[in-house]
């Protein structure tokens, strides 16, 4: 069943990125080359996955046999983020499908849409009852979903109040639940990334840019840059001339870069953290004002790709924007990069790009985040454990241990003797 | 709900931010004042005539829909030690975690309704509104 999603998945691959594009106004280039995709793969991961798992019998002693079997929850109900309405949906339902659970899911309601073409794309090849999707205001649905005493789960991916609203009703239910609340996610560029004007010094820059990715409305946005104090201009020239270079405009043409924002309020939200930025005495180096693209775009919510230079006790460095916009400061050391990129109350995601491998690994231990990309950034591979540290959330998504969350263990507990215990 | 959260509980984080006074320290500044829009508390008594109920504003953070106040009916949200209450409006508490509110300089805080409905569970301002809040120093634009 996994694998029939995800070629039916493939076969509509176009029709769903132009969906996808239209729902959220992210650029189709991405949802062509990754969303589509990703979603796809995800669910033939899991279906390996399910495959080949194994559970243990452990020989208690020579009569005692304890056989352990992974058995569904039941109905759980998952709650979705409007940034990558697809791909987030097949993170949690592919997962939620291969341990044998139905699903009730709550899209974001700015993105209710594209998950319906889904629906009809993959809607046949579930038994009835499976899939379930409730579209409607956060406020009534959302609640009574996460509330029911019949949901065995709750998994969400948003923001920190709803997180702990989830809690608490799971709390009313003892039922677990697993959450997704955000980050951001300091990228980190240490100074011999600039030791030669190669391929991998080309790689470190576009790793600075893509912040701008997907509008900057990703929960992993490496939205803090550290870059090494002694590179700090020359390396800055360069992102600079880059980011100069994005394409704002129509999500589908295929040259666009960067799209609009998902709504009115994601848009007045970034533009009043770059005039907070402002008044907190951040620089603006490039952007910093709402983008008209004019003719049949006029009026749409584009931000300009925009960057902030201050310090990270500022508030546009604490807080997650959710937009195009980056906030760049200076480190001296080691020591003070990973006492920078530490100083936040998230721990989602990070970036370290360096040419020395054993500071690549120091540095990504001793940062308390749950993924940090090493010489590389925004990459989701399924395979690859994703999850928060902090206040970032609880539980992992993107690999088989997210099975786990899905399932709990019966355990058979055999005795083949046949002598009484002897107790009465 | 908890009558007062003026003192947390210590955290590390408060200690390591010392270029900074922390909201949360008994020494520390004051919080900033909170006060709403003529349309803020017009939308507050609309909705507590509908729902026949007190309710509570809390300040989120994170992802996606963060970074707006979330209306709730009063209680609905358990507030914990690391809840700083603001101040009232119209009878209802505001609350924000200490720790997100530790970055913030602003003395004074507006809750005002703006275009678009509500995000997570909250409740909307009113047909297509939701609550958002304005620092003086920094009015949303466009609005």
């Amino acid at each position: 069943m996994l694998n029939a999603v995800a070629d039916a998945i493939d076969a509509h691959a176009e029709m769903l990125a132009v969906t996808e594009s239209c729902e959220n106004g992210k650029p189709v280039r991405e949802t062509l080359a990754a969303d589509i995709p990703l979603a796809a793969d995800h669910f033939r991961y899991f279906a390996a996955a399910i495959r080949a798992e194994e559970t243990t019998i452990t020989e208690v002693d020579k009569d005692l046999v304890a056989y352990h079997f992974r058995e569904p929850l039941g109905v759980v109900g998952q709650i979705i983020p409007f940034n990558f309405p697809l791909l987030m949906a097949a993170w949690k339902l592919a997962p939620a499908f291969a341990a044998g659970n139905c699903s009730v899911l709550k899209p974001a309601s700015p993105t209710p849409w594209s998950i319906l073409k889904l629906a009809e794309v993959i809607g046949d090849l579930l038994p009835p009852g499976v899939l379930n999707i409730v579209n409607g205001a956060g406020g009534e649905i959302g609640k009574a979903l996460a509330a029911n005493p019949r949901i065995a789960k709750v998994a969400f991916t948003g923001e920190t109040v709803t997180g702990r609203l989830i809690m608490q009703y799971a709390a009313q239910n003892l039922i677990p639940v697993t959450l997704e609340l955000g980050g951001k996610s300091p990228n980190i560029f240490f100074r011999d990334v600039m030791a030669a004007s190669d391929d991998f010094l080309d790689k470190a820059v576009e790793g600075l840019v893509l912040y701008a990715f997907n509008k900057g409305e990703v929960c992993t946005c490496p939205s803090r840059a550290l870059i090494q104090q002694d590179i700090y201009e020359d390396f800055m020239d360069r992102a600079l001339a880059r980011i100069a270079m994005i394409r704002q405009g129509n999500p589908l043409d295929t040259e666009t870069m960067i799209g609009p924002q998902v709504s009115a309020q994601q848009l007045a939200k970034v533009s009043s953290y770059v005039d907070i930025g402002r008044a907190e005495g951040a620089e603006v180096l490039i952007g910093g004002q709402r983008a008209e693209i004019g003719g049949e775009f006029a009026g749409g919510y584009f931000y300009q790709p925009t960057v902030l230079k201050g310090h990270n006790k500022m508030r546009v460095f604490q807080e997650e924007i959710f937009g195009p916009v980056l906030a760049v400061t200076t480190f001296r050391d080691e020591a003070d990069a990973i006492e920078i990129a530490n100083d936040t109350l998230y721990g989602l995601g990070a970036g370290v790009w360096t040419r020395d491998g054993s500071r690549a690994f120091r540095v990504g231990r001793a940062i308390k985040a749950g993924r940090v990309w090493t010489n590389c950034y925004h990459q989701y591979p399924a395979g690859a454990a994703f999850g928060g540290y902090k206040i970032s959330g609880i539980g992992r998504e993107t690999h088989k241990m997210m099975l786990e969350h899905y399932s709990q263990t019966k355990n058979l507990l055999v005795s083949y003797s046949t002598k009484p215990l002897g107790f009465f | 709900m908890p009558a007062s959260n003026a003192t947390p509980a210590p955290r590390p984080a408060a200690a390591h931010r010392s270029g900074r006074a922390s909201a949360a320290d008994p020494g520390g500044r004051q919080p900033a004042r909170i006060s709403a829009t003529p349309a803020a508390r017009q939308a507050i008594r609309r909705l507590r005539a509908a729902r026949g109920g007190a309710l509570m504003f809390v300040q989120s953070a994170g992802c996606c829909a963060g970074s707006v106040p979330m209306c709730f009916p009063a209680g609905e949200y358990l507030t914990g030690g690391n809840d700083l209450m603001l101040g009232t409006i119209e009878g209802c508490p505001f609350y924000i975690d200490a720790r997100i509110y530790q970055s913030w300089d602003d003395a004074e805080l507006i809750l005002d309704v703006a275009p678009g409905d509500p995000e997570g569970f909250s409740l909307g301002a009113g047909p297509g509104e939701h609550f958002v809040l304005r620092a003086s120093a920094c009015p949303l634009p466009g609005t």
